[in-house]
């Protein structure tokens, strides 16, 4: 791969889940070394073209391309991780076990595991059963069972829901830290004062990207000073537009 | 497929189960008790329970392992667990192997138990050796396992996955000639019972029965009920899908 090619790059992609069409031909690219954060309201299609990035959605047509190779396929398997929107673990394991299982899925020690339980602050709580956790806790265990495996492209399906102030912060410095490393950290969220944190924003509304901007672009280009302005800006344009 | 990677889900699987002590107790405790329970039931008749005995021996871990791989299953596909190992290097041959050798440990440990209470305590007896009832036992144990991993594609809730034992399990242990011997049941009874393959376990342990040695019918027996078990695996293979709409 040469060194600049985006490692994510979507073209025309069209989904379809349940007779409806939820990603109307979407194209765009996803570099390495940045945090980019993926918004739109709800339902606008975030978790199917993260989906259809890890290779877990069925696609009507269009490519998918990570790391050069079809999305899915079995090399990316060991560099990709994916943190579903719900958080994804063994109600009925540890935290510990949870997170070393992961771990030894792609090689790793468990001392890997615990220095992943300790990089989202849930040292306290590692020999707890994760049914037990509160729901942010659930989360922060989903999110250390992906970062464990120091993946090179990182899919997080709003990872910082129902978190506080402090360990959102924490979250978004590790992730800062990921890109600043090289990899690639795809963010989704739907609160906006998280899309500031972000390095570039795609705005996705029904199924198509409506903007791809960096925050302070974003802000300049619609005349607004906090990016919720600028989103509903944008919706409101497009609705006038017809 | 892995075998380092297969052998991590097994031990993933058997630690959900650990931490669940009730149910390993149930698992561990109920079909000797039962066994116990039948045995005094049949007191005037020894020749009648070392027959019935002798079925449950399969009948019971052919049961648990359904139930337990049903429920398990269906849990991993509804919680999002199965889906995110679709993104992880796990090849679906690793997750069933892992099931298959949790639960076949499982099936091991608890015909183990049972099969102790019901030769020694119980006075079960055959003229073949206990461990080819063991080992008939876990073969068919399997089979159980590998028709829920199947079923469990089909359940939406754990409620319905339990659901499925009246429909795929309790025919097969009605005319396995558990109740009643197949030989004076209807011919299209017959018929039917010839096309289940809990049918042939039971056949299998009736040879142990009455044979000191290994017959060919006993290995004909096994070799269907093995090959029903990679039939129903298949088929629960191809329910396992990494990608979905
Ligand atoms: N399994 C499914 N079957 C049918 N339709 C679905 C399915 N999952 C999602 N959809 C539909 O696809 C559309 C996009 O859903 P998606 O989950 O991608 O939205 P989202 O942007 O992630 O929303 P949220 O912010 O609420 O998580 C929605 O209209 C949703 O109703
Ligand atoms: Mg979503």
């Amino acid at each position: 791969m040469p060194p600049d090619s985006p490692t994510v790059s979507v073209e025309h992609l069209v989904v379809e889940r349940g007779h409806r069409t939820v990603l109307l031909d979407v194209s765009t690219s996803i570099p390495a070394g940045a945090v980019t954060g993926l918004l739109g309201p709800s339902g606008s299609g975030k978790t199917t073209l993260m989906r259809s990035i890890v290779g877990t959605q069925k696609v009507k047509s269009g490519t998918v391309t990570v790391l050069g190779e079809p999305a899915g396929s079995k090399p990316l398997r060991r560099r990709v991780a994916y943190v579903t929107q719900d958080a994804s673990i063994y109600p009925d394991l540890s935290v510990k076990s949870n997170v070393s299982y992961f771990a030894a899925l792609c090689g790793r020690s468990k001392e890997d595991a615990m220095a992943a339980i300790d990089a989202v602050g849930m040292h306290d709580h590692a020999n707890q059963l994760a049914g037990n956790l509160s729901g942010g806790q659930k989360t922060r265990t989903s999110l250390a069972c992906a970062l464990v495996c120091e993946p090179e492209v990182l899919v997080l399906d709003e990872p910082t829901v129902g978190l506080d102030p402090v360990i959102r912060e924490e979250l978004w410095n590790h992730f800062h830290d990921l890109a600043a490393a090289g990899k690639t950290v795809l963010v989704s969220s739907h609160v906006m004062d998280e899309a500031d944190r972000c390095d570039r924003l795609l705005l996705l509304r029904e199924g198509r990207f409506i903007a791809d901007d960096t925050p302070g672009d974003l802000r300049a280009s619609t005349g607004t000073d906090n990016l919720e302005s600028a989103f509903l800006h944008l919706i409101r344009e497009l609705e006038k537009a017809g | 497929m892995s075998l380092r990677i297969t052998l991590v889900t097994a031990a993933r699987i058997l630690r959900q189960l650990l931490n669940d002590r009730r149910t390993v107790a149930l698992i561990l405790a109920v079909p000797a008790l039962i066994l116990a329970l039948i045995s005094a039931i049949m007191d005037g008749s020894p020749q009648m329970f070392d027959r019935v005995g002798l079925i449950l021996l399969a009948v019971f871990p052919f049961t648990i392992m359904f139930l337990l791989t049903s429920i398990t299953m269906q849990r991993e596909r509804a919680a999002g667990t199965l889906e995110r190992l679709m993104t992880t290097p796990t090849a679906k041959l690793d997750l069933i192997g892992g099931y298959a050798i949790a639960f076949g440990l499982c099936a091991a440990v608890q015909t183990g138990v049972a099969a102790t209470v019901a030769y020694l305590w119980l006075g079960l007896d055959t003229v073949g050796s206990a461990w080819l009832v063991a080992l008939i036992a876990i073969v068919t144990s399997v089979f159980g396992m590998a028709l829920g991993l199947l079923v469990s594609a089909f359940a939406a809730t754990e409620f319905q996955a339990v659901q499925f034992m009246p429909v795929l399990i309790v025919p097969q242990i009605f005319l396995c000639g558990l109740i009643w011997p197949r030989e004076e049941m209807a011919g299209w009874l017959q018929g039917v019972s010839d096309a289940l393959p809990l049918t042939y376990s039971v056949e299998a342990l009736q040879e142990v029965q009455t044979a000191t040695e290994v017959t060919a019918a006993m290995l004909r027996d096994l070799g269907i009920i093995a090959g029903a078990a990679v039939v129903a695996t298949v088929l629960g293979a191809a329910t396992l899908r990494r990608r979905t709409g």
